[in-house]
């Protein structure tokens, strides 16, 4: 079983090192994600290892720290495979409340609602407030724009922040980009951040050291995992460009409602789990739309993602972890969501 | 008219009037007979608009439904119509009051492109 997991990272990193698109360096790593997997960034070499193993014990020592990444809650969705997305959220917020070292934070990479109503984003919020981690970022997903071009999320989520909702922090020597892509976009287009927004960012990363780690999140991905569905960012190679000089570029999305990696030079690309619904792999079904699984399956491809941040190697370790693992597992058995896998596509 | 014929037409006539009445009671018969202009409907299934191109007579209403769990719009590109957010088997209904092409998309998944053709 070791050697056969083994064999599995290593044809995963094989494939994470190609730059396409791999539907089955994607496969597997959906199959890993039942058991959890830690990618470590370290001078654009991936590393993993298995999550027992997991970089949680070092974190907090000096100035490391660790934040944990949620996506895709869609609040007031009530449909197949998914009728109580509240609850799977809550399930979400008790996983981080558990981990062993606590978040210094929470970052919400958008579709906090299903359809931008006051009344989803007031469930959000009671039960956010339960996060031991109080502070918490948001970007928007195209769902929380609904209707008043996210005003109401600007007027809850955003205060402070620019233009539709985009914004910058430092966090113990990390440099954090929030960018919105779901706003304005064009017929037949993808995700978009417009010309004002690369103005801003360029004009943000401008003055700071190569070596400075930067971590960018935004809802919909910053690199073109599927065209026809819209999973990619129009002009995100502009916003890329800015950020080929610093050493450690981690780029966190959501949108897509599974796990994808990529790594292409010194930037490493990731997109979390939803706390929803799962959605299918590109191209496996007839469109991206909520993808159904047994009920005894939901939590599996479910869940959260936390990011360790090394002080020692200015590295950031992305570990993913769906609802329905209990954390400690990497002598677990893969054979449910592999059968899961097969399942999709059988 | 030759005493066959007469025979053809005392028979059939009754036949045809039956007939006629019973067409003019069928819905389906009466819509194919006279094509309403009217009335045009877009499905909206599995991220496509369908079909993605109609074309319909000036003064036709369009209508669009949302087949799908997750939600849509219906926008013109150039602004002439926008409808409101469709969640699961909403409507959305506008009525083309002039000849031209309106090409038209989803909003909140702008790759769903569609057109109507007002003839």
């Amino acid at each position: 079983m070791r050697d056969k997991k083994q064999d599995l990272i290593d044809q995963t990193l094989q494939d994470l090192n190609n730059d396409g698109v791999d539907r089955r360096g994607f496969l597997k790593c959906m199959a890993w994600a039942g058991t959890g997997l830690v990618w470590t960034m370290s001078g654009g070499i991936p590393v993993s290892r298995a999550f027992a193993k997991g970089y949680g014990k070092d974190a907090g020592k000096g100035g490391d720290f660790t934040f944990v990444q949620i996506s895709d809650s869609h609040i007031g969705f009530n449909k197949p495979a998914n009728p109580d997305v509240t609850a799977t959220l809550q399930t979400a917020i008790n996983k981080i409340n558990a981990m062993p070292h606590k978040p210094d934070f929470i970052i919400h990479t958008g579709d906090l609602s299903q359809l931008s109503k006051p009344s989803e984003f007031d469930t959000l919020d009671q039960v956010l407030k339960g996060a031991s981690a109080k502070q918490i970022f948001f970007v928007p997903g195209e769902h929380d724009m609904l209707s008043d071009n996210g005003e109401q999320f600007l007027q809850r989520y955003g205060k402070g922040t620019k233009g539709t909702g985009w914004s910058s922090f430092d966090h113990k020597g990390v440099h954090f980009v929030g960018l919105v892509n779901v706003a304005n976009l064009k017929a037949g287009g993808m995700g978009s951040l417009g010309h004002e927004q690369l103005e801003w960012l360029e004009d943000d990363l401008k003055g700071r050291s190569a070596s400075t780690p930067i971590v960018l999140f935004a809802h919909i991905p910053l690199w073109t995992i599927y065209p026809d569905w819209g999973w990619g960012t129009d002009d995100s190679e502009q916003a890329l460009s800015y950020v080929k000089r610093f050493g450690s570029v981690t780029v966190l999305n959501g949108h897509i409602h599974q796990i994808m990696q990529k790594v292409e030079g010194k930037v490493s690309f990731h997109t979390a789990m939803s706390t929803a619904f799962p959605q299918p792999a590109p191209g496996s079904a007839p469109s991206a739309g909520p993808m159904k699984v047994p009920a005894e399956q939901l939590q599996q491809v479910l869940g959260i993602t936390d990011v360790n941040y090394l002080v020692s190697g200015r590295s950031l370790a992305v570990i993913d972890s769906p609802l329905g693992d209990s954390g400690s597992s990497a002598s677990g058995n893969a054979s449910a969501p592999l059968a899961l896998v097969d399942s999709i596509h059988g | 008219m030759t005493r066959k014929n007469m025979w053809v037409a005392v028979v059939a006539t009754p036949v045809m009037i039956a007939m006629l009445i019973l067409f003019a009671g069928s819905p389906s018969v009466k819509a194919n007979d006279q094509p309403s202009a009217a009335n045009a409907a877009v499905k909206i299934d599995n991220f496509v608009f369908g079909p993605q191109t109609i074309t319909v007579p000036v003064g036709a209403t369009v209508t669009w439904t949302n087949a799908d769990d997750i939600p849509h719009t219906s926008v013109s590109t150039e602004g002439v119509f926008k409808s409101k957010v469709l969640d699961t088997d909403e409507k959305f209904s506008y009525t083309f009051t002039k000849p031209g092409t309106y090409p038209y998309y989803c909003t909140i998944h702008p790759k769903m492109t569609g057109k109507v053709v007002v003839q």
